[in-house]
């Protein structure tokens, strides 16, 4: 939104205009055209939220738009003008530490996006000023500017890349921190700029750039730019996104470039992307919100009861104002209606603390503590690239206990991306090499195994075809700058596979030199060197699936080559060949290697003029560029002549079988997204353990529906026979069959692109993932579950803690007479029961750190939040109406003596309170310490510190007369209580009964696990589960009885 | 990118770089905090720890319950110290209205309170343009009803011989010495109320409660344990002692008794009622059945769930042989 409004200010009209216009340099193009300068916004990047000034009131606003925080404030403002049972400050203070803890966490995150956003917008930069190299500082680019940029810098802006160091004008780029694709990719200068390569050469430019207004898609750039050379009229090139170079991107492999800028700060491309640090809600926190409410909904029921109670009661006279407790002259002026509605208001400002204030803070303190432990863990460090977990939000740190769906790309995600050519096959031989360690460059001559060999002519045309149909370039050191035929030759790429094919061909003798003057040079099998004029790059793009390139021979010849995948190519070869290549591809894709089609064509020199010219035409087009270009493409590669395939192998990443099985295992349900050949896919999926043998699959493919008419019934039917066979499997399964296929892992079901679009949903390949054993290892950790589980606990501590006070109003006449002393009231949330449930939920492991990782199935106990289901959470809300109920009567029963002390004398209603306060703080404290498994010094320290803290406080709190309060309540009365033995032997009793469900559920679930465990012993002797170490029952407990056995 | 920050780098503050190192390492520090393998002492409830902490809460209850009960029933018995209460019922002492009327820094002795009583105790903060001392609606509704106690020794003799009742050593002690003090001034109580007027309902002045001046004012025992206000509508307050003067003579001897109240409290507006108790107390207190039976209920439960799981348990173990035993 922020982002919205400031890019509005920034561009202005220009927006309305579609294009605009940039002065390389900002010098002026022509004198007698005015120079109007348009305002760009400036190069700041600002991803903080706050600023020094707008800090205080713009946090308040984002925290009180939270549901509990307006609640509070609500009843606080009841509090101070309506007079209520308990001071302003019962529900100000808690307030105001919540509100001040966050905006404290808040304030500190956000100091740290500033100092990040300081380091981009302070960067040294070097702009290019009257032909002098100007220092900056990043955030005064200003859009025109022309600026340097050296080799491993990033590029401070979006930049149009105008010459660079090397001589035919392109650079190197990664754009690993945009999309996470680290090879290098390759951008050019427009060709007349090139040899503008120093500082004054630069500088004599005049020229303006026309492009589009800002937009957000990284792959997308249109744009002219006009030369202006000696008054001559000017020259215009067509710039696209190969020109771009996006900020945040690096220089890579080049010594420097000079650009001009034409997005700045918030308008380029990668800060038009940030999504701001949006609020994402877990499902934990949706899951609070609505108990939450139902809370509320208790809230306001049980004031509603109590105002209706009370004016039932009060309306005997002698209730309602007896002779000894007389109303003032004001209260009995009031209206009645007025009346009954401050008493409601005051019923809920009593039993207000049924919601937690607490409980956002603790849960946001415990995410935000417990990302650090994500980033701690040493488990998740990966030697090779030095880098542990980063945690870029802290909101979802419990979701990924709740991990549903793994969506994974195939290539580089399941594999490594690292591919090797195997073999190929020309006009249906197939040609293999025999042992893949073989140095490919000692082998000149020929084909090192041929099964069957091609015509000569074939076999070179198709290397060559592999030699020249790509983008690889090659990669010169500087010590041996120019040397070209070193003997070490680095390929560059943004694609692996032509790096293989690249390689593949230099195996079979065709070697690749790179380009030189515009010309591809490539050495032949008798060494010699054949040059290339490359005429045209059609580009690979994920709609044709498809590259060629447009090459003229030495001879004077233009050839077509094209490569791309089967379903690219077949349909636009002429031959009749096809069948034996098409068996190839079908055989390759089926060991799960990557293929691909090549084919040529000779175009005559007349066709070529006419391509040329559409070509030129559609690059040129400001408008619909890539829409033109396809159709041009489309009606080039047309009428071509198969030559072979290939096959790249893809190897699978280390450990992703392992993985792919522990995801299985944990119940997740794992997608593989893929551009692949289906059957290529499918056998990655086999190699990955994606699919067991004794997986079914279901297809929903082109070859299963069949190309007819009917497709659409065709599909329809399958569709049916398929949930009728998943239905049958889960009969009980209400859930669409979207769900229901994956639900169990003996089904697997393939989708390719086809169908889909036929079924008109997004999807792929059921499928699997990896991400090394780390993800699995991130998906168990005990912190993110267990924060699930203290939501119910701590409402519940609420629940009892204010039923006491409920059960009170009917025995003080329903006058709001609260039971506790208003310093209990504000310190429960706060001090006596906060911490130990923060430390629980930091700290507590239920299970082993090793067995957890040894064995996902625990995973799939605790997702679908298991924990915070209906079921536990009525469980939680009766043991508490349960405990309220011992609190109030255990002590109300203990009360109907005379005296509870030796010596005779009486206590008044504030020891009442206080006895139920102090069984209440033991009870809520204990309980935890019997929840926890795993005591370390800090529960200990957090669990029996906050009792002594608290028996601390009282005896501190009921000590001093003090001089701010208005009524001395609580003097001694602490003490006091604790002198009488029967005291202490009834908040002994009252503890062990509130105590007494919880401790028999332990032994009952025990011996029910017990008995459960036998059951399957006798199923399953063999099973590693019988063998499993005795803490398992314990991450149970909190689920619902069914899952007891697994 | 800008946007996202290494929580670790910033909290961290970078593990302490190794000597001779100069690359700042990024490895996590391996420190069992940090890797969330601080040594833990994991408390696994077993069968074998679970049952006998049935067994010793059995056992230890039901002894504390008996004797509890046992010493609640003896409290009948008119030994020792006896001690005299009124009891209210369908009072509403902890009504909030009535709860709140009072100021504590006026009985507190504080001069200016004394003569500018809060707020809190209207409608009985001032009574004809004068300072109501003791302020508020608790003081006000003091019980002021006055008991006596006579035994008629013997059936020849009807002089009923007066029960000395002592008055002080009734209230807290913190209550008496600290919280309740008397406005400061000259050694004359009434001097020291000046310029105050005795609470509406009352028959005489607050310095008039007791001819002692260390019983007398705000210090008055009575006064001070009707201040505590009760926790619920039915309750007794201690109102006098009868001490024991001998060790041969039973305190209340065994005899005709006869009460005198000098009737001035109203309770029937209110329909309440008045009552006064005799009682001694026992090292727990007064007579109270509950603790006692609650704490023989516990214990037998305990004891008794006990026995069933140990038989499941028992049971269990021998069905099978090869389970492990570990819960």
């Amino acid at each position: 939104m922020f982002r919205r409004t400031f890019s509005r200010f920034c561009a202005g009209e220009e927006k309305r205009v579609g294009t605009r216009t940039v002065f390389v340099g900002n010098h002026p193009i022509s004198e007698t055209e005015a120079y109007i300068a348009q305002r760009f916004c400036d190069n700041r990047i600002v991803s903080s939220k706050y600023t020094l000034w707008n800090f205080l009131p713009k946090n308040l606003f984002e925290q009180f738009r939270r549901i509990a925080n307006f609640y509070f404030l609500i009843i606080f403002l009841v509090q101070v003008t309506v007079d209520t049972p308990t001071s302003p400050v019962t529900s100000g203070l808690p307030l105001f530490f919540v509100i001040t803890v966050t905006a404290i966490k808040q304030g500190y995150e956000d100091w740290l996006r500033h100092r990040a956003d300081n380091e981009v917008n302070k960067s040294t930069v070097y702009i290019i000023e009257n032909a002098k190299r100007v220092r900056k500082e990043s955030e005064k680019i200003k859009v025109g500017d022309v600026v340097e940029v050296q080799a491993d810098e990033t590029f401070p802006c979006d930049l149009i890349l105008l010459s660079s160091c090397t001589t035919d004008g392109t650079c190197y780029v990664t754009t690993a921190s945009l999309d996470g694709e680290s090879n290098c990719k390759t951008h050019y200068a427009v060709r007349d700029t090139i040899t503008l390569c120093t500082a004054e050469s630069i500088d004599t430019l005049r020229a303006a750039i026309e492009c589009e207004q800002p937009q957000p898609d990284l792959y997308k750039f249109v744009g002219r730019i006009n030369i202006y050379s000696n008054s001559l009229e000017a020259v215009a090139r067509s710039l696209g996104p190969e020109n771009l170079l996006l900020k945040g991107a690096t220089l890579k492999n080049t010594k420097k470039i000079y650009g001009v800028a034409v997005y700045t700060g918030m308008e380029t491309k990668m800060a038009l992307n940030y999504q701001g640090k949006s609020q994402k809600r877990s499902a934990v926190e949706k899951s609070i919100n609505a108990f939450l409410i139902v809370y509320l909904f208790i809230l306001l029921t049980k004031a509603a009861v109590c105002t209706t109670l009370k004016y039932v009661w009060q309306s005997t006279p002698h209730n309602d104002e007896p002779w000894y407790n007389q109303k003032t002259q004001k209260e009995r002026e009031t209206l009645k209606v007025l009346k009954m509605f401050t008493d409601f208001l005051s019923f809920m400002v009593l039993f207000n603390f049924i919601i937690p204030v607490s409980m956002y803070v603790t849960v946001e303190m415990q995410k935000f503590l417990g990302s650090f432990f994500i980033s701690w863990d040493k488990d998740f460090y990966d030697e090779e690239i030095h880098e542990g977990a980063l945690v870029n939000t802290s909101d979802l740190n419990e979701e990924l206990g709740q991990v549903d769906y793994v969506f994974t790309d195939k290539t580089g995600t399941l594999t490594e991306n690292t591919m090797e050519f195997i073999e190929c096959c020309i006009d249906g031989h197939k040609y293999k090499s025999v042992t893949q360690e073989v140095d490919g460059l000692s082998q000149t001559d020929g084909p090192l195994t041929y099964f069957d060999k091609a015509d000569k002519n074939r076999e070179e045309l198709f290397l060559r075809a592999l030699c020249l149909c790509h983008t690889v370039e090659i990669k010169t050191n500087d010590a041996v700058d120019g040397v070209t035929e070193s003997a070490e030759l680095t390929y560059i790429s943004s694609s692996p596979d032509e790096i293989a094919l690249v390689k593949g061909a230099k195996r079979y003798g065709f070697t690749f030199l790179g380009n030189r003057n515009g010309l591809m040079r490539v050495e032949n099998q008798r060494k010699e060197i054949e040059e290339y004029e490359l005429l045209h790059t059609l580009n690979f793009d994920s709609v044709r699936r498809r590259m060629s390139v447009i090459v003229k021979t030495q001879r004077g010849d233009i050839l077509l080559f094209c490569k791309g995948a089967d379903s690219a190519i077949f349909p636009r070869v002429q031959n009749h060949e096809i069948e034996l290549t098409k068996a190839h591809v079908e055989r390759n894709a089926m060991d799960g290697y990557r293929t691909l089609c090549v084919a040529f064509k000779e175009i005559a020199p007349d066709d070529y003029e006419r391509i040329n010219r559409q070509l030129l035409e559609a690059k040129m087009a400001l408008q619909d560029r890539e829409e033109k270009m396809e159709k041009v493409f489309d009606d080039i590669e047309t009428n071509m002549n198969l030559i072979g395939a290939t096959a790249v192998e893809d190897k699978l990443q280390d450990q992703a079988a392992e993985t792919i099985e522990a995801l299985h295992a944990a119940g997740l349900k794992v997608w593989v997204l893929t551009g692949d050949k289906m059957e290529t896919a499918k056998s990655t999926c086999y190699a990955c353990r994606l699919f067991q043998t004794s997986t079914e699959l279901l297809e929903l493919t082109t070859k299963t529906i069949e190309e007819s008419e009917r497709k659409e019934d065709r599909l329809h039917e399958l569709l049916i026979e398929y949930r009728k066979k998943l239905l049958h499997e889960f009969p009980k399964s209400t859930r669409s069959l979207k769900k229901a296929w994956t639900e169990h892992q003996e089904y697997g079901l393939i989708i390719d692109g086809s169908t889909l679009s036929l079924i008109l949903n997004s999807s792929q390949d059921s499928g699997s993932n990896n991400y090394k054993s780390i993800f699995l290892q991130i998906c168990m950790k005990c912190t993110a579950v267990l924060c699930c589980r203290m939501a119910p606990l701590q409402k519940a501590q609420n629940l009892c803690f204010i039923l006491p006070q409920f059960l009170y109003q009917f025995f003080c006449g329903f006058s709001q007479q609260p039971l506790y002393d208003a310093a209990y009231l504000t310190m429960y949330n706060i001090c006596f029961t906060s911490l130990p449930i923060l430390a629980y939920s930091l700290l507590e492991q239920h299970i082993n750190i090793d067995t957890l990782t040894s064995d996902p199935r625990l995973y799939m106990k605790i997702t679908g939040n298991a924990m915070l289901q209906l079921g536990p959470f009525l469980y939680w809300t009766f043991l508490a109406a349960f405990e309220g109920m011992v609190f109030f009567f255990g002590t109300y029963f203990l009360f109907q003596t005379a005296s509870l002390e030796e010596n005779g004398k009486v206590y008044g209603n504030w020891t009442f309170g206080t006895i139920v306060f102090t069984v209440l703080v033991f009870t809520v404290t204990l309980k935890l310490a019997l929840d926890t498994r795993f005591w370390t010094w800090i529960n200990h320290f957090v669990i029996w510190g906050s009792l002594a803290f608290y028996v601390f406080f009282s005896f501190f709190w009921g000590g001093i007369i003090w001089p701010f309060l208005k009524q001395q309540r609580m003097y001694f009365v602490f003490a006091q209580m604790l002198s009488s033995v029967s005291t202490w032997l009834a908040i002994i009793l009252l503890i062990f009964i509130s105590l007494f469900p919880e401790i028999l559920l332990i032994v009952l679930k025990n011996v029910k696990r017990r008995t459960a465990r036998r059951n399957l012993s006798c199923r399953r002797a063999s099973d590693s589960l019988s063998a499993r170490p005795s803490v398992r029952p314990l991450l149970l407990r909190t689920f619902s009885d069914e899952s007891n056995i697994l | 990118m800008a946007m996202n920050y290494n929580a670790k780098d910033e909290v961290d503050g970078g593990p302490p770089c190794p000597p001779g190192g100069t690359a700042k390492t990024r490895r996590p520090d391996n420190t069992a905090f940090k890797q969330q393998r601080l040594p833990a002492w994991q408390p696994i409830l077993t069968a074998g720890t679970v049952l006998p902490t049935f067994f010793i809460i059995g056992l230890i209850f039901i002894p504390i319950g008996i004797g509890i009960f046992v010493t609640s029933n003896n409290i009948r018995e008119i030994e020792g110290n006896v001690f005299m209460y009124y009891g209210l019922s369908n009072f509403y002492q902890n009504h909030r209205r009535y709860v709140k009327s009072r100021d504590d820094s006026q009985l507190n002795g504080d001069p200016s309170a004394l003569l500018n009583p809060s707020k809190e105790c209207e409608p009985y903060r001032r009574n004809e343009d004068k300072p109501i001392a003791p302020c508020g609606a608790i003081a006000n509704s003091m019980f002021n009803d006055t008991l006596e106690l006579f035994l008629i020794s013997n059936e020849s003799d009807p002089t009923p011989v007066p029960i000395p009742l002592k008055k002080k050593g009734i209230a807290w002690w913190t209550d008496k010495n600290v919280k309740f003090r008397n406005p400061p001034g000259g050694e004359n109580l009434e001097e020291r109320f000046k310029g105050t007027t005795k609470p509406v309902n009352w028959l005489k002045p607050v310095y008039m409660l007791d001819s002692d001046i260390d019983n007398s004012g705000f210090v008055n025992e009575d006064f001070i344990v009707w201040m505590r206000t009760a926790a619920l509508p039915t309750f007794r307050k201690l109102y006098r002692l009868i001490e024991r003067k001998n060790d041969l003579h039973p305190t209340l001897p065994a005899g005709r008794y006869y009460l005198n109240i000098t009737y001035n409290y109203p309770v029937h507006s209110f329909d309440g009622r008045k009552r006064m108790i005799l009682s001694t107390i026992s090292w727990m207190g007064g007579k109270n059945p509950f603790l006692g039976i609650a704490y023989i209920a516990i214990g037998s439960i305990s004891f008794l769930l006990g026995v069933v799981l140990l038989v499941i348990n028992h049971k269990y173990r021998n069905n099978s042989n090869t389970a492990d035993i570990t819960i």
